[in-house]
């Protein structure tokens, strides 16, 4: 479309201006070969001049500086990487250092406990043998006391019945008798006096 | 003579007339231009190239992409081997290309507007390929014009029109940069014309088509150089990797 009117209107513009051409010489100036020689002329001068400078002088410092600017950037990635690899490294030691002594930290807690639990047991220990013992030393006094009491008991009887017979009857009785019935009642009433 | 769309392309002396034995060297208009188009390369890929930092600035940055751009272009359509070549592509498509964007700026002059410009660029650039491709090939160049695995039947005509089509390439490649300059220009300034001679009234459409022909102007001025260069990267591909 826009070929079409582009091409329409340059056909057109030529006939709009047909009187204008026939005054010009040739039409198109393009083909007027009076300046083509110093066209050419110029034309290797500017674009000879332009090559050189640009080939020499600025083309290989662009080139340069692109080079530069990629061995940098790869330099920077380079150590950028190796401090991260560095990081990681010690990142690891650190992680394996903190894992290390909280499992110290453990082992001596453990430890300290076993400890304190084995030194308890042992006083626990010790009190309990020492109460035991005395416990069984007075239940010793207790059965000494115990198996005494009942004789104890029957000489004070056989004393008092035969001082009290001596005082109310005046008459002297023999100590073995009265033993030997004190004895008599003490095994028929024992149960009742002694629980045994 | 300024409604004439044409007369934009007149070539006129300035300052004295110049002559080298029997031609005319004379500094015109055109040369004006020329030598504005290299000293503004020259000046912005200098700047550009002056220092080097991590981060480029705008000029810096602008001569970089240019040299990317070129060199991915080259290695693209021609290969490795076209590297020596490198900047004689790049002078030529920076040299066609401010040209052609000079020549956007009202009252300036196209240089390669004009065919001879174009012409002798491109006649350099065909002597140059065939010559390279004789050096590095020998009379093999010429196996250029034969392809293979086309029937002996039609080879005799396949080879005529291999030829043809091989010495027209400084023709077409001449005039599609010069034709398409002078015919945007022409056209650019017919709108121009018709804006002036339609008035207030009807004046409004050339006026806004012309706005529009300003943008696609730009884009063929851009295009047109990269065209050019990138046809000389395939004609030395020809030359330099001959496989045919």
């Amino acid at each position: 479309m826009i070929r079409k009117i582009y091409f329409q209107s340059i056909f057109f513009s030529f006939l709009f201006f047909k009187e204008v051409f026939a005054a010009e010489s040739g039409g198109m100036p393009q083909l007027n070969p009076e300046f083509w020689i110093s066209q050419i002329f110029w034309l290797i001068l500017t674009f000879g001049t332009l090559y050189l400078a640009l080939s020499k002088l600025v083309l290989p410092k662009i080139s340069d500086n692109l080079e530069s600017r990629k061995s940098k950037i790869l330099e920077n990635i380079e150590a950028a990487d190796k401090q991260r690899e560095d990081c990681e490294v010690k990142y690891r030691a650190y992680e394996e250092f903190v894992s290390k002594s909280k499992l110290k930290a453990k082992a001596i807690f453990n430890q300290s406990r076993e400890k304190a639990i084995k030194d308890i047991n042992n006083k626990r220990d010790i009190l309990d043998k020492q109460i035991d013992e005395e416990i069984s030393k007075v239940e010793e006094e207790i059965k000494i006391l115990r198996k005494n009491a009942p004789d104890k008991i029957s000489k004070i009887a056989v004393e008092t019945s035969s001082e009290l017979i001596h005082k109310f009857l005046g008459a002297e009785v023999n100590n073995s008798s009265i033993s030997a019935i004190v004895d008599d009642l003490s095994k028929k009433n024992g149960n009742k006096y002694y629980g045994y | 003579m300024a409604a004439n769309p044409m007369s934009q392309f007149n070539v006129y002396r300035i300052g004295p007339e110049i002559k080298l034995g029997e031609f005319d060297i004379s500094f015109t208009n055109a040369s004006l231009f020329m030598i504005i188009s290299t000293f503004a390369i020259l000046l912005i890929f200098n700047i550009g190239s002056k220092k080097n930092t991590i981060l480029p600035n705008k000029f810096q940055l602008l001569g970089e992409l240019s040299y990317t751009f070129v060199a991915k272009m080259i290695n693209d359509t021609a290969g490795s081997k076209a590297k020596p070549y490198f900047s004689f592509i790049f002078s030529l498509f920076m040299f066609v290309l401010f040209c052609n964007m000079f020549g956007m700026i009202p009252y300036t002059f196209t240089v390669t507007s004009h065919i001879i410009v174009t012409f002798v660029l491109a006649a350099f650039i065909f002597i140059g390929v065939t010559v390279i491709g004789f050096i590095k090939h020998g009379l093999g160049y010429l196996k250029l014009f034969v392809p293979s695995g086309v029937p002996a039947v039609l080879l005799p005509l396949i080879v005529i029109i291999e030829i043809i089509s091989y010495l027209s390439r400084p023709i077409s490649l001449s005039v599609r940069l010069f034709a398409n300059m002078m015919a945007g220009h022409t056209m650019m300034k017919v709108f121009g014309g018709f804006v002036i001679s339609l008035g207030i009234v009807g004046g409004w459409l050339p006026l806004s088509f012309s706005v529009a022909l300003t943008g696609l102007e730009i884009l063929v001025a851009f295009l047109q150089a990269y065209v050019f260069a990138i046809l000389t990267c395939i004609y030395l591909n020809d030359a330099l990797n001959l496989h045919h």
